[in-house]
């Protein structure tokens, strides 16, 4: 498939997504908490897509699924990448000591396992969706300051760093005008897949039963409620899961593209 | 025609995909001939000398004219065919050996590649055949040399070993490319005479591309003066040096230089005065007890050799690389070690410029925000007044305006430089420190940046303190000269006292060593001078 295609697909799911996200309260046709139906409705029986073991009906349920899903993923991602991104340049700039402070934290945040680390963590400070997305945010920072780490270093001993240096910049200037536009097609490479996975992170952890509290569910979670549904013949829990997928594969159409373009265009002879 | 042409190219066109390389271009060799090929970067040298053996960039392609190495057409040659006369019939000598020894083997082993594959060969006859070629390129301890790793010889002796691995298949054609780049002038000389020798004792035709008119003088015996894809002039070196016939040809030779010095306006107010100043990295020392000074309006020459210690000086100065002891003054004030501790005012008047412009400017901001800056962080300039300031900078570095909103990747290696220049104007700086700023340009390139810098001393009353391994440059540019040597300044002076009655011997050396259009000059070295 040719890459112009595949970008046309993936913005017209993300903005279907997107919108189903923005206008669930309009589009749903039921109460999303409600039981409106008898449990395990078949599709077309009772709601579009049917019900729930409580009768909930999946539609209404799944467009605020969605709603949950782009929330606390976007913000998520978007706190991770700052996070990882600011300590990297600040590590590659000044090297020495706060650096290995810095590079040494990483270590030991990236040696716990992510979901384990996110367990105790939100075992501790309690569950909210603030608490969620700020997990969420420091964990997978550590991914962000790996990756852009090196770059940094590479990028700090440019010499257009020293005549910066030479003027006396100070760091926000290094981040946003020297530093930060060189590492966007990297970077942007990355978010994407960060995207994805803070995606199956959140989905996860609801599965879990830690991640969005009921009766509310984002769309990992109606894979967990509706698990059961499968041992009944019913295929109800994989359009959750299908959306996943969905939202993961159009977000990285989406950033291949923008990646090929970006690493293009100031290449011009 | 002759049996003893080993080359013709006649009426060559290599045309990419929207350009054209190459353009109705006839060159021959003989046995025996050695045929420089001069011209600036993106003349065409390169490829012109590598159609030789029908070696082409991806994406360019001959559409004209015919190709005969040793008798053969190789236009018709099939991959197979021509991949045997490569192995068989030339060598390539490539402008930096270090890039192309793979660091992983020994040198015996990479020399002796070639024969290796046509025959097979026990380690034993294989070190035998590269001491042959050690020895006659006069490597020291020749029986050991090939044991060594390329990080563990020189420069001036990879380039040779890289002579020897071109010697080794016994070549009708040799093709050096910039071979003496890379090296320092002394070190350029002995490669120099062992070429000269080889292309002698060896009996093939060499093809010698440079952009160095004196050295190639020394190595040819004909020249041919390539631009844009074209030949501009084609004749033996001495008609060429003698009477160059066309306009850029003449440009060239004059290029060369007369010998003529700076006139000396500096006047005696010391400016900057650095002293017993010692730099160093770790535990060794790059730069022992240097003391310089230099007035305003003045150019002070720093030469030395690569290693010698010029740039962590001149990084000392700027504050980069903190002096561990002595003293930088600038007027009468005492400036800090490192940058970080100078005052914005002494920031200012000091600018250093880089001697890649391509890594000295970032390549996702715009030749408006690059220069301007500095306008704003020294001078608060915005807006209109930002505007017509830049408009006069880009004015004085000789660039349209409309360059502004361009971005450094589309301006060729001579503008980007001027860019830097006007970075550092912006600045309005009392002191520039250029750093080798033109030793990545073309020969008229570099002439015309050092015709503004001139300019810019008198118009904004600068003083440069002028990096250079170009002892030619040094002469014609500077009021004074300092010459560095194992991170010691061994001379210091007046450009004209310097050059004409240098006091060291090293100093001696380096003079000397300077390639001379004048005929028979590298004939002229005993084989101990160098």
């Amino acid at each position: 498939m040719s890459s112009k295609v595949t970008l046309g697909v993936s913005v017209a799911v993300l903005a279907t997504m997107a919108a189903a996200a923005i206008f669930a309260p309009v589009l749903a046709p039921f109460p999303p908490n409600e039981m409106v139906h008898a449990a395990f409705d078949a599709p077309g029986v009772g709601g579009t897509l049917g019900a729930d073991g409580l009768g909930r009906d999946m539609l209404s349920r799944i467009l605020y699924a969605t709603r949950y899903t782009f929330v606390a993923t976007l913000i998520a991602t978007t706190l991770a990448c700052m996070l990882g991104v600011t300590l990297a340049i600040i590590a590659g700039l000044s090297k020495g000591w706060v650096d290995i402070v810095i590079g040494r934290a990483i270590d030991i945040l990236m040696s716990i396992p992510q979901i384990i680390f996110a367990l105790i963590i939100l075992a501790i400070a309690g569950v909210s969706l603030t608490t969620l997305i700020l997990t969420m945010a420091v964990l997978q920072s550590s991914t962000y300051y790996r990756v852009t780490r090196p770059i940094a270093g590479d990028l700090a001993a440019m010499e257009y760093v020293e005549v910066g240096r030479l003027r006396g910049e100070r760091l926000h200037w290094y981040l946003f005008k020297e530093i930060l536009p060189n590492m966007v097609p990297s970077l942007l490479a990355q978010f994407g897949l960060g995207l994805s996975s803070a995606a199956l992170f959140i989905s996860s952890l609801s599965f879990l039963g830690i991640g969005i509290q009921p009766p509310a569910a984002d769309l990992g979670g109606l894979v967990r409620e509706n698990a059961l549904a499968l041992s009944t013949g019913r295929l109800t829990p994989l359009i959750p899961a299908f959306c996943i997928a969905l939202f993961c594969l159009s977000v990285n159409g989406i950033v291949d593209w923008l990646v090929g373009r970006y690493s293009d265009k100031p290449e011009v002879k | 025609m002759s049996g003893n042409r080993i080359l013709s190219i006649d009426n060559l066109r290599v045309e990419a995909r929207s350009s054209v390389l190459l353009d109705d271009v006839s060159i021959h060799v003989d046995r025996g001939e050695v045929l420089g090929i001069i011209g600036e970067s993106g003349a065409g040298k390169s490829t012109l000398a590598l159609s030789s053996i029908m070696l082409f960039k991806a994406g360019c392609v001959p559409t004209a004219g015919s190709i005969e190495l040793c008798g053969q057409s190789l236009m018709e040659m099939g991959t197979a065919e021509l991949e045997t006369i490569r192995r068989t019939k030339a060598s390539y000598v490539a402008q930096s050996a270090a890039a192309a020894f793979n660091p992983f083997y020994r040198l015996e082993d990479q020399v002796t590649e070639i024969p290796a594959m046509a025959q097979k060969l026990t380690s034993a006859q294989r070190r035998r055949m590269a001491v042959e070629l050690f020895e006659e390129l006069q490597l020291p301890d020749p029986e050991n040399f090939g044991r060594r790793y390329p990080h563990q010889v020189s420069g001036g002796q990879l380039q040779r070993a890289m002579i020897a691995m071109a010697l080794i298949n016994q070549p009708d054609l040799i093709i050096f490319d910039e071979p003496t780049t890379a090296l320092d002038v002394t070190t350029q000389i002995e490669v120099l005479r062992l070429i000269k020798k080889v292309a002698r004792t060896h009996n093939c035709g060499a093809l010698y591309i440079s952009h160095d008119l004196a050295v190639v003088s020394q190595m040819a015996d004909r020249i041919v003066v390539m631009r844009n894809g074209k030949m501009v002039e084609q004749g033996t070196t001495r008609q060429l040096v003698d009477k160059p016939q066309t306009e850029y040809a003449q440009r060239l030779v004059a290029n060369q230089g007369d010998g003529t010095y700076a006139s000396s306006n500096g006047n005696d107010t010391t400016l900057l005065d650095v002293s017993n100043v010692d730099v160093g990295y770790g535990g060794v020392a790059a730069v022992k007890d240097a003391s310089i000074r230099f007035g305003s309006g003045a150019v002070l020459a720093l030469v030395g050799e690569s290693g010698s210690g010029k740039t962590t000086l001149a990084r000392s100065i700027a504050g980069l690389q903190p002096a561990r002891t002595g003293q930088i003054r600038m007027r009468d004030s005492l400036l800090a070690p490192v940058v970080e501790g100078r005052s914005f005012d002494q920031r200012r008047l000091i600018q250093y410029i880089h001697q890649l412009p391509d890594l000295a400017l970032n390549p996702r901001q715009t030749i408006r925000d690059i220069i301007g800056r500095p306008l704003t962080y020294f001078h608060g300039l915005r807006g209109g007044a930002a505007d017509q300031r830049l408009r006069e900078l880009m004015e004085s570095i000789e660039l349209p305006a409309a360059y502004l909103d361009r971005y450094p990747a589309s301006l060729s290696g001579g503008q980007k430089q001027r860019v830097c220049i006007a970075r550092s104007l912006a600045a309005k700086p009392d002191i520039l420190i250029c750093d080798e700023i033109t030793s990545a340009l073309d020969p008229l390139v570099e002439e015309s940046i050092v015709k503004l810098l001139t300019r810019l001393i008198e118009d904004e009353g600068l003083s440069i303190l002028f990096i250079t391994h170009n002892l030619g440059l040094a002469l014609r540019f500077s009021h004074m000269t300092a010459v560095m040597q194992a991170g010691r300044i061994v001379e210091q002076g007046e450009t004209r006292s310097v050059f004409e009655t240098p006091q060291s011997d090293y100093t001696r050396s380096l003079i000397r060593a300077v390639p001379q259009l004048r005929e028979g000059w590298l004939d002229g070295f005993s084989s101990n001078a160098a």
